[in-house]
């Protein structure tokens, strides 16, 4: 019979033993003993597996309601390669959604900063406010005021264009005036 | 004396290059580069009593290949009885170094009673025997816990095969899944489902919480989620971006990155929420970070040298010196459990690749050897990096040994996974 009680020690023992055990005492080999839980061996399902409880966020999304005429139709900027400055050629563009916000104070933009897919996510995010901040500093300066807009980042995590193609990293090297 | 006889042993298996020759279609297991030595074991097949829904020793199996550690000598398909006493001479000059054999039994009361004996045939004499009592829910798991019995008497380090990791799987372009799995991406279960992306899980110390930032509010927000109740909650939800969340190893601190002042920076703030405090000072990217095991230390990313390298500063806010002087592109990184090495992604040549780096010896390896190389974690032992790669246009999870002489594909996760992180040892 397995001697259930006295199996930590014997396995002690038997592990600072230099001599050989004799095969033909295998029935008194030690087992951990059971009436209580071993070491890892807890019988508890939730200790044992740790349960996960799911959490279902697939809420709904809100709707956007962004201006529409004219060049407020156009939101995105888009952004060579490592770079973090608005190009010259958006300059319309952003005079256009300035002067929008400015005859409608109350409205409220989110800048969204994207990055294309290389390197690191957390890094790409932070690249990806770097853009949306530059926006954010254009806007600012034709006099769109502070509290009007928030500056976020989705990094490389929303991308426009999928594919690993340079067509597909220069459209998702973009920042988008999202009106909430 | 017992653990040197099996040491010896592990010693003079020689060198061997062929893969195992368990090559179960669920995973891959590359062993690479010359000198690898591996450890010869037959795992017996165990003799089955009331139609266990898992197949138990092919588990154990499965573990102590994907290692890169054992080589399994072939053991047949008969199960191998407790009686009579196994003839551990023949073992022995079929190759097998050690041997193990089990039972798993089902009880009356409907748990199972698993039990498994590890011998060594070399000094001729049993060096483990355990019994463990499971609901059938729980084989799997013991599976585990045995196989990390036979890796820790034979190698000498703890075994991380009953432990758990974390990934984000997409499913679709408008469905994405936090999933905890064991640490052979099997047995997964949804922690969180989301339509907007998730990313940077990190776990609590204790293994019971975990930090990630979600999307879901179409801006990214720092959560903060408890896995047996998923009761979570927004912990940074600032102006701006709020990502990278780090456990302090007391659990009550988190390091976050915030853009409170427009561009990104590193904060410390309360488990529970409150007023963040600032600990880096630029006006460009301070991202990434992760805390050393003595709490007392600071990782991160930071771009204030030109491109990204890593940096480590004293809390509460030391001067930052800067950690990884390679290459122009360094980020991501983790220290190992021990405090000793640090894991992170390096650029070298167009190609991410994961890199351990010797803090004391600045001595730096590249362990992966694919091009788009993302997120390692250390094992809980500190003797494997799980990463992400891509293959074929897909996500998928790998480990390498920290000498990059053995890699492993983790092919249980379904879809497109990414953002691994590897679990600490459960209590």
């Amino acid at each position: 019979m397995i001697n259930r009680t006295l199996a930590t020690i014997a396995t002690a023992l038997l592990l600072a033993a230099c001599s050989s055990v004799p095969l033909d005492e295998q029935k008194g080999v030690p087992i951990d003993d059971k009436s209580k839980p071993a070491a890892g061996a807890t019988t508890d399902p939730a200790a044992q597996t740790g349960a996960v409880k799911t959490v279902d966020a697939t809420g709904q999304q809100t709707k956007s309601d962004d201006p529409t005429t004219g060049l407020l139709a156009r939101r995105s900027i888009y952004f060579e390669f490592d770079q973090f400055t608005v190009p010259e050629q958006y300059k319309p563009l952003l005079e256009a959604h300035a002067k929008y916000l400015g005859a409608n104070r109350a409205r409220r933009i989110v800048v969204e900063g994207n990055t294309d897919e290389r390197g690191s996510r957390e890094y790409n995010l932070a690249l990806g406010q770097k853009r949306a901040e530059a926006v954010k500093r254009a806007l600012l300066l034709l006099g769109v005021t502070e509290v009007q807009i928030e500056t976020v980042s989705f990094g490389e995590e929303k991308p426009k264009a999928q594919g690993s193609t340079e067509e597909a990293w220069a459209e998702n090297r973009r920042a988008d005036i999202v009106y909430k | 004396m017992q653990r040197r006889t099996l040491l010896q042993a592990l010693g003079t298996a020689g060198a061997l290059s062929a893969v195992p020759p368990l090559a179960r279609a669920q995973l891959r297991v590359e062993i690479s580069g010359v000198g690898s030595q591996q450890f010869p074991i037959a795992i017996a097949p165990f003799v089955r009593e009331g139609n266990p829904p898992q197949d138990v020793d092919a588990i154990v199996r499965a573990d102590l290949a994907r290692s890169g550690m054992f080589r399994l000598i072939d053991a047949g398909t008969a199960p191998l009885p407790d009686n009579p006493a196994p003839d551990l001479a023949a073992w022995r000059a079929r190759g097998a170094d050690a041997l193990a054999m089990g039972t798993v039994a089902r009880l009356a009361d409907g748990n199972y009673d698993v039990r498994f004996r590890l011998f060594d045939t070399v000094a001729t004499k049993q060096v483990e025997g355990l019994s463990y009592v499971v609901p059938a829910a729980d084989l799997r798991t013991v599976a585990h816990k045995i196989a990390d019995r036979i890796y820790e008497k034979l190698t000498g380090v703890p075994g991380v095969f009953a432990t758990r990791i974390v990934y984000v799987a997409q499913l679709s372009p408008t469905a994405f899944e936090l999933q905890i799995a064991d640490a052979d991406g099997v047995n997964p279960q949804a922690a969180l489902r989301s339509r907007e992306p998730i990313i940077s899980p990190a776990w609590s110390w204790d293994g019971t919480r975990l930090a990630y930032v979600s999307f879901e509010s179409r801006k990214p927000v720092v959560y903060v989620h408890t896995l047996a109740t998923g009761q979570r909650r927004a912990l940074a939800n600032f102006q701006g971006s709020n990502s990278a969340p780090a456990w302090a190893p007391d659990g009550r601190t988190l390091a976050v990155a915030l853009t409170l002042t427009g561009n990104t920076q590193i904060y410390l703030i309360d488990a529970n929420g409150g007023t963040p405090s600032r600990v880096t000072r630029t006006a460009g990217i301070d991202t990434e970070p992760a805390f050393a095991p003595d709490g007392k230390t600071l990782y991160f990313t930071s771009d204030r040298g030109g491109g990204p390298q890593i940096y480590r500063v004293a809390l509460p806010g030391g001067e930052p010196q800067r950690v990884t002087f390679n290459g122009d592109y360094n980020v991501s990184a983790r220290p190992s459990p021990d405090g000793k090495l640090l894991t992170y992604v390096g650029r070298r040549e167009g190609r991410f690749r994961v890199q351990v780096l010797d803090l004391a010896s600045g001595q730096e390896t590249t362990i992966s050897d694919t091009g788009r190389d993302e997120s390692p974690s250390f094992a809980p032992n500190g003797r494997q990096v799980l990463y992400a790669t891509e293959l074929g246009g897909r996500g998928v999870l790998a480990t390498a040994a920290i000498d990059g002489r053995v890699r492993t594909r983790l092919a249980g996760p379904q879809g497109d996974v990414r953002e691994p992180a590897w679990g600490p040892f459960l209590k």
